[in-house]
């Protein structure tokens, strides 16, 4: 029988605990501590609606599990910007209609974040590589590309990425 | 140019046409936008469902008991404590028509159909308990013969589904002289083309919860595209319809896939005997079978020719699969009768189509309806003909394409234009210079033009209600209960809302997808969103409109033609510096007791059946016409396929939102590439042998062209504006796109889709004889 434990997470900068079994998922245990932005499309690692980032690193977090991630930093779409100061990912998303139905949206945007943090730059190759474990079913990932790119350039002008 | 170019051509807007950002995309781009799975209420008990692992058995033994005496299970149903309950598939209507018969059992009684059928439901305190006891159910199934293709089922002595026989409809369209025709051709091109199944995967999995609330009405939050389905679901479960109400949320993707009742009935029977708020979501295996899929179809087409290109005679014949239950199969086949000779002149027709039962996972809506399988249909033999009379694919085109004014299948005249000719010709041109073959690598390309309706059957008497009020800030208010599956459909109603009130996108705040509170809209299917609510909203906004401008124009004292309202002010057309806020307007309107809101219907044309014998009359309120160009690369030594160019050409009539349209279409070219070439829903004795998105591939970021859009505006439609719709139209010409490209780079013809490397291989060797 599995035996609870309580752990500390580190979700967005603030510290959380959630007493889980052993087998929990970083998904589940997320979403149990109410992050819903994080979004379950498979539980599998097919289709990267789930991602989050762990110390800046896009994984899915249904492939993770929640006790693994003790003591790292993990950001979800939420964590990367509010409505008053948006992520420019989220900003290009919005304005270029990069968001169709939205629910691929969340591991999109971390999976961008994750592969700028790396590659400021990256060519149309590289991104596709970088976002080829997150399925879209509405957009042809054709607008995704164009905000991917738009939010580089942003970034790179404001120095946002290192 | 013809004479039904863009009407209205002075039409000039502020709002409507241009790409803005949709008032739904800043909360989903910020992970704020709830989704159905996302609610939680105190109290709350988890649900799984049990399904059934044989397509075709009886039930022998069913024991529950070992999970009911688990600790922190709550209940546990089967059919033998619901015994006569049942739910019907057939269309959610708002209409006057009856029912056809498709009543399917809830849970298993005796009978197993398809492989997922569900055998119990489950509600524990905690989702891992409620699996656990879902493990506990013991039950076992005998399995009896069963029918796993049309052609099996039709086989005399074959075992029946359901009913007395396995045809579940059949259509028939008559018109002219067949058998004149084919005497008058110089020959006659028979080819046999083959559609597969195909699976929405929307990326939403079906999610709900539901509690009763103090008023006793069963309450259900639920992704879905119809709200309506509260009255399918309160028959099922024996209350009166004001008794439940469907709240919708963020639909993380349709496509049709959410058309029928999934979770719902579920939800409310739990809620109902648990009397707590229950969730379920389906894991994405429960998905794959939790819906009805595309259907598979057989299409024979044998077209007589002249010599110069023109068709003497098409004759079409339709079996499509309709698996254990009906749903909307009638209907679906239905459009693929109406639509099957494409967006040509065929005087001399005859069509057959029959949708057959079998124990296979039952088949619904998809985006295209049954069109889409029938441009598969027409569009290859398009080709196919074009090459028997060596003649250019597109000339061969021309010379038979329905023009502005022409009827179509039925008989009836479509009132929009028809511009598949110039959409065809601007996509073929678009391809540009054609890309070299290198070596085993062999270069193709492919037109694929189309006809596709939007709104739903005529016979359904559909109508739309859409409620619009200003208020004394000068914002704007919604109300419909049209539900957004992700193409911007409650945006575009603020677009539009905005648009005709003179205020700008953001002050516009859209209230929508609930059965009780919200105007009754219809279904977000059938490209029918932005037709049907978009004219309701249209109409709302004009009265409202109407009313401030009198205001206004007394004020001014001036004529109300003489009123224009944009950005959020009013003033005198030809003297802008006479003019006031509309926030004041409205104040100065609202002080003389001014009627500041508006609810209002839109119906579209109401029509009887079409004839049963010749299939003549009006089956649509109109069409949508255009053309899909593709250019591949296909290695004839490994039989893969790479898609290098792809170019959308359509008159959408009118954009409401430009990025949208565009954003459809990129949508449309994924789900129809993958169509062509690689999904594939492989079914064994009726059981899915591919229920993961790792054995059921969809195209990724990997394998999408650069899509290039051409959209075209004739503003000759029926929604607000001159709109059509693209919905549905952005898929349908791209999998016979791809397939006339690949015939082109390769030199022959695979009849059956997905078009596999292997598919491809072996069509090369059989052709090396
Ligand atoms: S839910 Fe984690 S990859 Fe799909
Ligand atoms: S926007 Fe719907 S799945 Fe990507």
């Amino acid at each position: 029988m599995s035996t609870e434990k309580t752990i500390n997470l580190r979700v967005n900068g603030r510290e959380e605990t959630a007493t889980i079994p052993p087998h929990r998922t970083l998904l589940e245990a997320l979403r149990g501590l109410g992050h819903v932005d994080v979004k379950c499309g498979c539980e599998k690692g097919d289709c990267g609606a789930c991602a989050v980032l762990v110390d800046g690193e896009a994984v899915d977090s249904c492939l993770t599990l929640a006790q693994s991630a003790e003591g790292r930093e993990i950001t979800t779409l939420q964590g990367l910007g509010t409505p008053e100061a948006p992520h420019p990912l989220q900003q290009s998303f919005a304005e270029l209609g990069a968001a169709q139905c939205g629910y691929c949206t969340p591991g999109m945007i971390i999976a961008s974040e994750s592969l700028l943090r790396k590659n400021p730059a990256p060519s149309d190759e590289e991104l596709r590589i970088a976002l080829s474990g997150n399925l879209c079913r509405c957009t042809g990932y054709v607008k995704i590309f164009e905000a991917v790119q738009a939010a580089a350039a942003v970034m790179r002008q404001t120095g946002e990425t290192k | 140019m013809t004479a039904h170019d863009t009407i209205q051509p002075n039409l000039r807007f502020s709002q409507v046409g241009k790409s803005l950002t949709r008032t739904d995309a800043p909360g989903k781009a910020m992970g704020r936008t709830p989704y159905a799975g996302d609610y939680v209420m105190p109290g709350m008990l988890h649900a799984k469902v049990l399904r059934a692992d044989i397509a075709s058995a009886r039930l022998k033994r069913l024991d529950v008991s070992k999970a009911r005496a688990l600790p922190g299970v709550v209940c546990v149903l089967t059919a033998a404590d619901m015994p006569d309950r049942t739910i019907a598939t057939d269309i959610p209507g708002q209409t006057g028509r009856d029912r056809l018969k498709t009543e399917q059992q809830i849970l298993i009684k005796e009978r197993v159909r398809y492989f997922g059928e569900p055998l119990a439901l489950i509600a524990a305190e905690s989702a891992d308990i409620a699996e656990k006891a879902r493990r506990l159910i013991e039950f076992e199934l005998e399995p009896i013969p069963g029918v796993y293709s049309p052609e099996e089922a039709l086989a005399p002595g074959a075992p029946v589904v359901q009913g007395t026989d396995n045809v579940v409809s059949t259509h028939k369209i008559r018109k002219g002289d067949t058998d004149a025709g084919f005497a008058e051709a110089d020959m006659i091109v028979e080819n046999t083309y083959v559609t597969p199944f195909q699976e929405h995967a929307f990326l939403e999995p079906e999610a709900g919860l539901a509690w009763v609330d103090e008023n006793e009405v069963i309450t259900i939050r639920v992704c879905t595209q119809v709200i309506e389905h509260f009255r399918a679901v309160a028959d099922a479960i024996g209350v009166p319809h004001n008794k439940v109400r469907i709240m919708g949320a963020m639909v993380g993707g349709g496509f049709g896939g959410k058309e029928d009742v999934t979770v719902e009935t579920y939800l409310a029977i739990l809620a109902q005997k648990t009397r707590r708020p229950v969730r379920l979501e389906f894991t994405r295996e429960d998905s794959f079978v939790g819906h009805g899929n595309r259907h598979s179809m057989t299409l024979k087409y044998r077209t007589g020719v002249k010599r110069d290109g023109k068709i003497t005679a098409l004759d079409v014949q339709i079996l499509a699969d309709a698996g254990a239950y009906v749903y909307l199969s009638p209907y679906v086949l239905l459009y693929s009768a109406v639509n099957a000779p494409g967006p040509y002149r065929v005087e001399n027709l005859n069509v057959h189509a029959r949708a057959v039962a079998t124990n296979n996972m039952f088949t619904s809506a998809f985006r295209g309806f049954g069109g889409l399988q029938a441009a598969a249909g027409y569009e290859q033999q398009m080709d196919e003909v074009a090459n028997a009379i060596s003649m250019d694919r597109l000339e061969f085109r021309r010379r038979n394409y329905l023009q502005t004014g022409d009827p179509i299948s039925t008989g009836f005249v479509p009132p929009s234009a028809i511009w598949t000719e110039k959409c065809a010709d601007l996509a073929w041109e678009a391809l540009g210079d054609p890309t070299p073959s290198e070596g085993p690598v062999k270069i193709g390309r492919g037109i694929g033009a189309f006809q596709q309706s939007y709104g739903r059957l005529t016979f359904l008497h559909d109508t739309s209600e859409a409620w619009v009020g200003i208020e004394m800030d000068g914002t704007v208010t919604v109300r419909s209960g049209v539900t957004d599956i992700g193409a911007g459909q409650a945006s575009s109603l603020a677009q539009i809302a905005a648009e005709i009130l003179g205020v700008t996108l953001p002050n516009v705040t859209v209230y929508n997808s609930d059965s009780q509170v919200t105007p009754l809209a219809g279904t977000t299917t059938a490209t029918r969103a932005l037709y049907m609510t978009g004219n309701a909203a249209r109409l709302a906004a004009e009265a409202v409109r109407e009313r401030l401008a009198e205001v206004a124009a007394e004020k001014f004292g001036v004529d109300v033609a003489q009123i224009g309202m944009e950005f959020n002010r009013v003033f005198v057309t030809d003297d802008s510096a006479k003019g006031m806020t509309i926030a004041d307007l409205v104040k100065l309107a609202a002080s003389r007791g001014v009627h500041r809101s508006e609810l209002a219907i839109f119906r579209a044309p109401f029509t009887d059946v079409l004839d049963p014998e010749t299939g003549q009359g009006q089956a649509h309120p109109d069409y949508a016409y255009g053309a899909h160009a593709i250019e591949v690369a296909v290695d004839t030594e490994t039989g893969e396929v790479k898609v290098l160019k792809s170019v959308a050409a359509h008159d959408v009539g009118q954009c409401i939102n430009r990025a949208a349209v565009e954003g459809q279409i990129h949508g449309g070219v994924q789900n129809g590439l993958g169509y062509a070439l690689t999904e594939e829903m492989l079914y064994k004795e009726g059981r899915l042998m591919t229920p993961s998105f790792s054995e059921y591939l969809m195209p990724t970021a990997m394998d999408m062209p650069p899509v290039e859009s051409i959209i075209l505006e004739s503003r000759s439609g029926l929604g607000p504006f001159g709109s059509k719709g693209i919905g549905e139209p952005s898929m349908t010409p791209v999998p016979p796109a791809v397939a006339n490209a690949i015939a082109d780079a390769i030199g022959v013809r695979v009849f059956e889709m997905p078009i596999t490397p292997e598919r491809i291989w072996r069509a090369l060797e059989a052709a090396r004889g």
